[in-house]
């Protein structure tokens, strides 16, 4: 069967690959929208953290034979914890400051996290081995469907839709947002928004830890890893539109699978393609597709 | 030159040489004022007489301030202001500051308590029917005279007993000025203390125990509210009106 005169085979799976790609940037391009809205600070430093995620599952499992499974829990802790003091410490005193230092300041610190680990692990990948109940997979009649790539897939809609449910729909979520905001008039009201910030940094960065458990079985695990994906994952947020959480979540998943499509179909424009979208959409709508226009 | 009000001795508020800035800019020189509980008291004076700012000064919400202001006794100059509305004091600021990520419901239920004997929730739509209907609504869909029901409203659930209500009737049509004012009243009945910036006079009088007047970013004359009728002249000549 031939889509468009491409074996559906290939379209599928070039099309689930896409997905995956979605995945990581919906993640990714979540805790930074996140981190954005409250703080202000585009995270620079948020590709080292995801780095930082994957090589905390490979370490925890050669060390101390933690798996995958648990790695997806404790890793975005620790992960999460680091940020939390990186704020508490580091970026709370740039606050009054331009944008720019903090952008600066979280590049910085992404460049030392990535050069520690190139230093200790050198710049080849290594490979974590797949965890046992994801191997194999799923033959769905028109494909193939790998059981680690489904869970890729399905562990970030989740995750993603966890994480919008709690901002918009719980009480922490109407703090956050309103912090986000008034911040002055929210601290007025009794809320202490500084720790707030702290968290959703912290929250931010763990995000990114938890996709870079995701990503160790199934991408290699190496120190550049986040540098790679991270700049893709800001063309992400530049479409989407800064500090917009739904749209950080469907603008990654969309712009997976429109760089899938333009695998099929003309793959060698297939890593630029998000790159033309960004231009155009900076030129047609400057605060992206999800953003309020000022 | 000031009659103290005889309900009690020590004020609930006491606020002394209290400076403050904008930036760069010395905006209060020096503010001395009393309030008692259970009073309202208003700060009249013109535009750029510092009233909102002193209010910001008494909230923590200034960058820069000296000078003492003792509330129930603990001094709050220097504390942050999330600490001043844990002591108890609750503001309602001039643009409202109704968020529009929140409903109105949210709005509502954004501030934390900070003592007990708050309004619960059916009290306040009770006074203010409309929320009531529109809580689903976002927050700044609601026309201005609703905003400033919830600005209001949301203040009254935390227990804070002293509430800074700046400009309340500021822009919105006669009968919702009406509304507020009898608000004002009944929260004054229900023992709350506050203090009111107004630009308008006349509603002022309407609701107000005392006014201070302020120009140039100090306290320049009080006037007990049952005097008002013989310092009309005077009044005026402050105000500019």
């Amino acid at each position: 069967m031939l889509i468009f005169g491409v074996p559906l085979q290939l379209f599928s799976t070039q099309i689930m690959l896409g997905l995956i790609n979605g995945a990581f940037y919906a993640i990714l391009s979540l805790g930074l929208a996140i981190i954005f809205g409250l703080l202000n600070i585009v995270n620079f430093a948020h590709g080292a953290f995801y780095m930082l995620g994957a090589f905390g599952a490979l370490l925890l499992l050669d060390y101390f034979d933690i798996d995958y499974w648990l790695a997806l829990a404790v890793v975005p802790v620790g992960v999460g914890l680091i940020g939390c003091l990186i704020e508490r410490f580091v970026l709370r005193w740039i606050y009054d400051l331009d944008h720019l230092y903090g952008m600066i300041l979280t590049f910085g610190m992404g460049l030392v996290i990535v050069g520690v680990f190139r230093n200790l692990y050198g710049a080849t990948g290594l490979a974590y081995s797949m965890p046992p109940g994801l191997q194999g997979g799923y033959n769905l009649g028109f494909m193939y469907l790998p059981a680690s790539r489904a869970f890729v897939i399905v562990a970030s809609v989740v995750v993603c839709l966890a994480t919008w449910l709690v901002i918009e729909k719980t009480r922490i979520g109407s703090w956050l947002r309103a912090a986000t905001e008034k911040p002055h008039l929210t601290e007025a009201f009794g809320i202490n928004v500084p720790l707030l910030i702290t968290l959703t940094y912290g929250f931010g960065v763990a995000l990114a830890g938890f996709a870079g458990v995701l990503a160790a079985p199934i991408f290699s695990v190496n120190p550049m890893m986040g540098s790679d994906l991270i700049i893709v994952v800001f063309a992400v947020v530049v479409i989407g539109g800064m500090g917009s959480i739904s749209g950080a979540i469907l603008t990654g998943f969309m712009l997976g699978f429109v760089e899938g499509l333009t695998k099929v179909f003309w793959p060698q424009a297939s890593s630029t393609v998000i790159f033309v979208i960004m231009a155009i959409i900076l030129l047609v709508r400057p605060a992206g597709l999800f953003g309020k226009q000022e | 030159m000031c009659p103290m009000p005889e309900t009690s001795s020590i004020p609930m508020l006491q606020v002394r040489g209290l400076e403050g800035w904008y930036g760069e800019s010395h905006v209060l020189h020096g503010v001395d004022f009393d309030v008692y509980e259970g009073e309202v008291v208003t700060l009249l004076g013109r535009n750029g007489a510092g009233k909102s700012t002193t209010l910001k000064a008494i909230m923590g919400m200034l960058k820069r301030r000296k000078g003492s202001i003792r509330f129930r006794g603990q001094e709050l100059c220097g504390a942050q202001s999330r600490h001043i509305a844990r002591a108890g004091i609750a503001f309602c600021p001039e643009d409202r500051g109704i968020y529009s990520s929140l409903t109105v419901e949210e709005n509502l239920m954004l501030p934390p308590v900070v003592a007990p004997g708050g309004m619960s929730v059916e009290e306040i739509h009770r006074l203010f029917p409309n929320l009531a209907e529109r809580r689903r609504s976002q927050g700044t869909r609601l026309s201005g005279g609703e905003q400033q029901m919830l600005a209001i409203g949301r203040i009254l659930r935390t227990g804070a007993r002293l509430l800074l209500l700046d400009e309340p009737t500021e822009g919105l049509a006669p009968v919702i000025v009406q509304q507020i004012g009898a608000t004002i009243r009944k929260l004054k009945e229900r023992g709350y203390t506050v203090i009111l910036v107004e630009q308008n006079f006349h509603f002022a009088a309407t609701v107000a125990d005392r006014h201070y007047v302020m120009d140039h970013g100090t306290i320049i004359d009080m006037v007990l509210n049952a005097d008002i009728d013989a310092h009309a002249e005077k009044l005026n000549s402050y105000l500019g009106v």
